[in-house]
This record gives structure tokens, sequence and C-alpha cells, in this order.
């Protein structure tokens, strides 16, 4: 009886009922979109990341921390015989999908056709793993890389930054559109007066077979695990814009081979890391302790990284999205007390003589207040019920239209989608949460109700 | 149930005053009061002579600034908040002016709220609540809410749920204001008829000196005093 007047009692201002009810349920729907906006946000980034450098990547114990200025001289030696291990070991066969070594290196590259240069960052791949990692998809965002476009039949091909063909003069050689001319008093160097300065053209080092090549090609310097400089010549395949204009302007990806070519020469080709894709992202876990005990058993120095570590801004957005969506919840949280505060307080006040009838018939004052408080959490629960249907459909509307984005640090555009279902539990804990607003600001004028003296709520007309 | 010969309701040298403002209003100056069980009483008085006071404290709703309230033998002084509700859950029915139904309940859940509160199980409740609402001759409008009942259906509704507990006292607090003279009349009649069937005992307040005719026992008060009781003649 007592759900009974309180769900009836909802409906006899149903104007009021429905604008809490519309208030309620905008606030949950605009926390879920919001959460599920964020969640598609933060998968798009962990998908980009573990497609391009995977779940785990194992380095020279020490590498992690300090092998970025020399990662040459911070190579693993004999991965072939690690990759094998990996690969033989049935549990880490059965989680990973893709493994395979990779090969980090920075330098000078140098078109030279032209006098500029530029210092640039590479890696080196190999380009068919390459190829799969970019498929890597658990969460469905549909946020494919464009394939890099390196042909394992031919290792001198790479790819590089827009900013960086700009930067050495490519755009006319590689018929790029979109690229912006020098402007026309461009400071030039005068070579004659810079005598203190070492040559910047390293043609006459590279292959001369490389200059009769219609592709065009840049030379790229670097020094090589010995402290000998080195260079290489590199067909550039396909210029790729990049998010940044810090790492478009020296963006390089190459085939491993060349990569080793270039940082190792005629030495032990080794790599400065064996990175491994797993099947699921849930797995990380198992997989890494798998592989340090694999090492320690085979006094293997070696240590193992996760994606989140190596790119920390994953962890930095998912702390943005975290805090916004804190604010975002404590703002509606808010409305929503208040909201239902006054909703309540005006039940109370229109049905005070129906409260002095009840109390007089024995009602005690504790029936009362649970009835008020019922009023509240109904309220709560059919505006957060609308609020999750409203969330939905607004989902499968926006996840239906077409609509694209760019992602922070990236160049494409990728399908706009909200992953509503992708945390069933943030459903739960807004709808949850949003009830027991409700129902706890309903408590001041349940409380009310309850206190009113008999006689005097009889009298109030 | 009480020997109809004992007074089911007993007050004692009690007054009631209240404040409005600065001024103290002294509603009650000292009435004592024995109210015979199975008795249909009428309380007589003009407007604000203190006779919904003086209902007030018969129905533990409210309590006197001094002097002794006994119900049914029970010193209503003694009993706690929550005593005092289960009390009136228990031994007490009304049927007031203005019918104060629940609005979003029906005819039917109107009467069965009262036995809600005292706990009766849910076959008891609907027998009891079909055979009062047969009683008070609604049984066809059971599924109404108050807006589809008239305003004598309504106080027939008040009437069965003040009675289908089987209380000690039913108090009715001008019950036929609201209703016309025909209307009112009926009331009165099916009041009197429910009272001598279930043996309840009524105590009625009016201004109206046309009723007294329906009453066994006459209580006639002015100005928070009473003046006289007497037996009237059927």
């Amino acid at each position: 009886m007592i759900f009974k007047i309180a769900f009836r009692s909802i409906f006899r201002n149903a104007r009021r009922s429905l604008t809490t009810t519309l208030t309620i349920g905008i606030g949950a729907a605009a926390m879920l979109i919001f959460a599920a906006y964020s969640l598609y946000d933060v998968y798009v980034l962990q998908t980009t990341a573990v497609e391009r450098g995977g779940h785990l990547t194992v380095y020279r114990h020490g590498y992690f921390d300090f092998g970025s200025s020399d990662p040459a001289i911070w190579g693993v030696g004999d991965y072939a015989n690690v990759i094998r291990l990996i690969k033989n070991d049935p549990v880490l066969a059965r989680l990973t999908a893709v493994v395979t070594p990779i090969q980090a290196l920075a330098g000078i590259a140098e078109n030279p056709g032209s006098s500029g240069s530029r210092t640039f960052f590479a890696t080196g791949f190999v380009p068919v793993d390459q190829k799969r990692m970019q498929g890597w998809d658990e969460y469905g965002v549909g946020a494919n890389l464009e394939s890099m476009d390196l042909r394992t039949e031919d290792p001198s091909q790479g790819v590089i930054g827009f900013g960086l063909a700009q930067n050495l003069g490519l755009c006319e050689p590689l018929h790029l559109s979109g690229c912006p001319r020098p402007p026309k008093d461009a400071p030039t160097r005068d070579t004659g007066t810079a005598g203190d300065l070492p040559s910047q053209d390293f043609s006459g080092l590279a292959d001369p077979s490389a200059q009769r090549t219609a592709t065009p090609r840049i030379d790229l310097l670097a020094a090589t695990a010995g402290g000998a400089p080195n260079i290489v010549s590199m067909r550039v395949a396909r210029v790729e814009k990049q998010g940044s204009k810090e790492m478009d302007d020296g963006y390089v990806v190459m085939n491993l081979n060349l990569a080793q070519q270039l940082v190792y020469g005629r030495g032990e080709a080794k790599v400065t890391g064996i990175v491994l894709q797993l099947h699921r992202t849930e797995d990380i876990g198992a997989a890494r302790s798998r592989l340090q005990a694999l090492f320690a058993a085979h006094h293997l120095n070696l240590e193992v990284r996760d994606y989140e570590q190596i790119n920390s801004y994953l962890g930095q957005t998912l702390s943005f999205f975290q805090s916004m969506f804190s604010f975002i919840a404590v703002l509606i949280g808010v409305v929503v007390l208040f909201t239902v505060s006054n909703t309540m307080g005006m039940s109370v006040m229109e049905r005070t003589a129906e409260i002095g009838t009840t109390r007089a018939l024995g009602a005690r004052r504790s029936r009362i207040r649970s009835q008020f408080l019922l009023e509240g959490a109904l309220l709560g629960f059919l505006g957060a019920t609308v609020g999750v249907a409203i969330a939905f459909a607004a989902a499968a509307a926006i996840n239906s239209s077409g609509m694209t984005w760019t992602p922070p640090g990236d160049a494409h555009p990728i399908p706009l989608k909200l992953f509503i279902l992708g945390a069933p539990q943030i459903i739960a804990a807004v709808w949850v949460a949003l009830v027991i607003i409700a129902t706890f600001a309903a408590l001041v004028p349940a409380h009310r109700a309850a206190r009113l003296a008999v006689v005097d709520a009889l009298r109030h007309v | 149930m009480p020997n109809a010969t004992e007074p089911v309701a007993r007050l004692r040298d009690v007054t009631k005053s209240y404040k409005v403002g600065r001024t103290e209003v002294r509603a009650l100056r000292g009435v004592s009061l024995e109210v015979e069980a199975q008795r249909f009483t009428m309380l007589v008085a003009p407007s604000g002579s203190g006779k919904t006071t003086l209902l007030n404290l018969l129905g533990c709703i409210d309590r006197p600034t001094s002097g002794v309230v006994e119900i049914a033998g029970q010193a209503v002084a003694e009993l706690s908040e929550n005593a005092l509700s289960d009390f009136r859950a228990q031994k007490i029915g009304f049927i007031f002016q203005g019918f104060s139904l629940v609005p979003v309940l029906s005819a039917y859940e109107n009467v069965e709220y009262p036995l809600l509160l005292t706990g009766m199980p849910a076959g008891a409740r609907r027998e009891a609540t079909l055979a009062m609402l047969e009683a008070v001759g609604l049984s066809e409008e059971r599924d109404r809410r108050p807006n589809e009942l008239s305003g004598g259906q309504k106080q027939r509704v008040a009437i069965a749920r003040a009675l289908v507990k089987h209380p000690q006292i039913v108090l009715a607090d001008e019950p036929t204001a609201n209703l016309d003279s025909a209307t009112g009349a009926a009331i009165v009649s099916l009041m009197r008829r429910m009272q001598g069937e279930f043996g309840a005992t009524f105590i009625f307040a009016t201004h109206d000196p046309h009723l007294i005719a329906q009453a066994d026992t006459t209580i006639a008060m002015r100005d928070g005093e009473l003046l006289e009781t007497g037996s009237a003649t059927l």
C-alpha cells in the first residue's frame, strides 16, 4: 500500500513530476554520454598505441630509463632466440597475437637533391608483423591506422612525416598537395662562409646506385653502436601526417633490416625491443609475469614494459576524463538534489491534510517518512531509467550517423562512437547514484512530513 | 469490547490551551466526562465552543494541557508517540467533515488502509473490507477513486473506513456539514444503523440541534465547558 500511494502520488501533479523526472533523466543521460564518449576516446588511444607498439615490449634491462639517448648500445643481442623462446612458450603462445622485433634510432636526415637536413627519430619494423598489429581492434573502435606501406621485398623503402618531407624539400618530387611554398625572402645558407661547420651533404657516402632510382630518397645518418657515423639511403614510399608538428618534422618508419644496417653496420644485428601484441588487453599481467619468469629461468638480462608505461599520456588522458566526469557528476548530483527536494517539499505541503488523516488513522511517523522517501526514490528510479534510455538512444543515433573526429596526436579522422555498453558498471553506478541522491533529497521533506502535528495537519487547507 | 455500562472514555478535569500569537486561547476549561460504551453520543455545540478540541483529545491525536484522558481504560498520557499511533490504529475510528479520503486510493483501498495499520493478514483484510463496503452499499463503487464518488458516497466510504477495524470509539466531527440535508440525514441514519450492527461507540459532533433526536446521549458544550449531558428520546 505504501508503494501504491507513493507511486500514484507521483502522478498527481504530472507536470511537476515530469519536469523532475526529465531533469534527472537529462542529467543521467549527460553523465552516461560523457562516460561513453570518454571510454571510446580512451579505447581509441589505447587501440592506436597497441596497434603501433603492442601491449608489452621487452628491452635490455635499463634501456627504458637510460637508453633512449643512445639506443644503439642498448641492443638486445641474439634476439631471434629470445623471440623463439617467447613463441615456443605454451602460455605466451596462447596469449600473444604478434611477437616482433623493433629498432629505435635517431639521426640526421638529408635530401641529397637539396641543401636542407633535419634530425629524425625512427623505428624499424618487420613490415608483415606491423601490418598484422594494425589489425588489432579488441574494442571495435575502428581506429585502424593507415598501412605504412613498407614492402618486405624492398627493405630500402620507408615512410616519413609530412613535416619532414616539407623541411627536406620533397614536396615537389613527391607531388604532395597542401605543401606550402617557402617565402620568397627565405634565408639560404652561404656555404662559402660556413667553413667551420661540417658539410651536411652526405650523398657522397651513400650507395651511388640509389641516386639513379626514380623514387625520391633521403639519406639517413646515424652513429653506429661502435660510435662511427653510418649512412643509408631510404626511398620515400609514403608520406604520413602526424598529429603534432614536432613528431611530423622528424618522423621516419623503415624496414627493420635498413634500421639495423644503419645502427649496427656490419656488426651483429640487434634490436632495441621485442614487441608482444596480445589478443586481449586483460592478459597483460599474466603475459608479463610469464615473460619475467622465462627471462629469469634463462638468465636473460631483459625487462618488460607495458604500453601504459611507454605511452604515459594514456594514464594522463584517463585521469583527465575521470576528473571531468567527477566534476560533471557533482554538478548534476547537486541539480538533482535540489530539484527532487523542491518537488518533494511541494508535495508534502499539498498533502498535509492527507498526512494528518493517515496519522489519525494510526500510521506511525516512520511510515509517513518511508512513504515520502519512497516517492523520492521512485522519482530517482524513473528519472535515472529515462536517462539511461535517452543515453542509449543518443548513442545509437551518433554511432549510426557516420560522424568522424580526429583524436589528439593523430592526423586521420576516425568514426565518432559512444561506447554506451563499454562499461555497464558505469551505467549501474550512475543509475544507483541518482536513485540514492533522489532518495536523500526527499529526506528533509519526508522528515518534515513525519514530524507534522496531527491536529495541525488535519486543519491544513 | 467493553461492557455496555462501562465508560469507554473518561476525561477528568481536562483543559486545553492554544497560543494564537501572544494570546492564549483556552479551548477547554476543566472538562470532566464519561462516555458510555456502545452508545450513539451526540456532542452538540455551536462553532468555536471546543467540540473539535474535545474530539481531538478523545481521538488521541492531541494531548491535554492538564487533566487526564482515559480511552478504553488506557491513560493516554502514558503512551509514547508510536504506542499512541498503534492505539489509534486499533481502538479509534475517525469520520471527518471533509471526508479526508486518500485521493490516490480507490474506495476499496481507502477502507482497507486502517486494517493494514493493524497488521491484519491479507485474506482477512480483503474479507473485512468487502463486507464493510457491502454494509455501506458501495460494493459496486469499490474500484472508484474519491474524485469519482459523490459527497454522500465519499462519506459512506469514510464510515466504512472508520468501522472496518471494529474500533471501540468512532469519532465523527460534523460529518454531515458538507452534505445536503437529505444526504446528511441518510448518512446519520447509516451511522446509527452501523453503530447498532457493530456495537461501536459513536461520538458525533454537530452544531445542528435537529440531529439530537438521533442520539442515545447528548452532550452540550459552550465556550469550552460542558453544559449538560443527558439521554435523548428516540
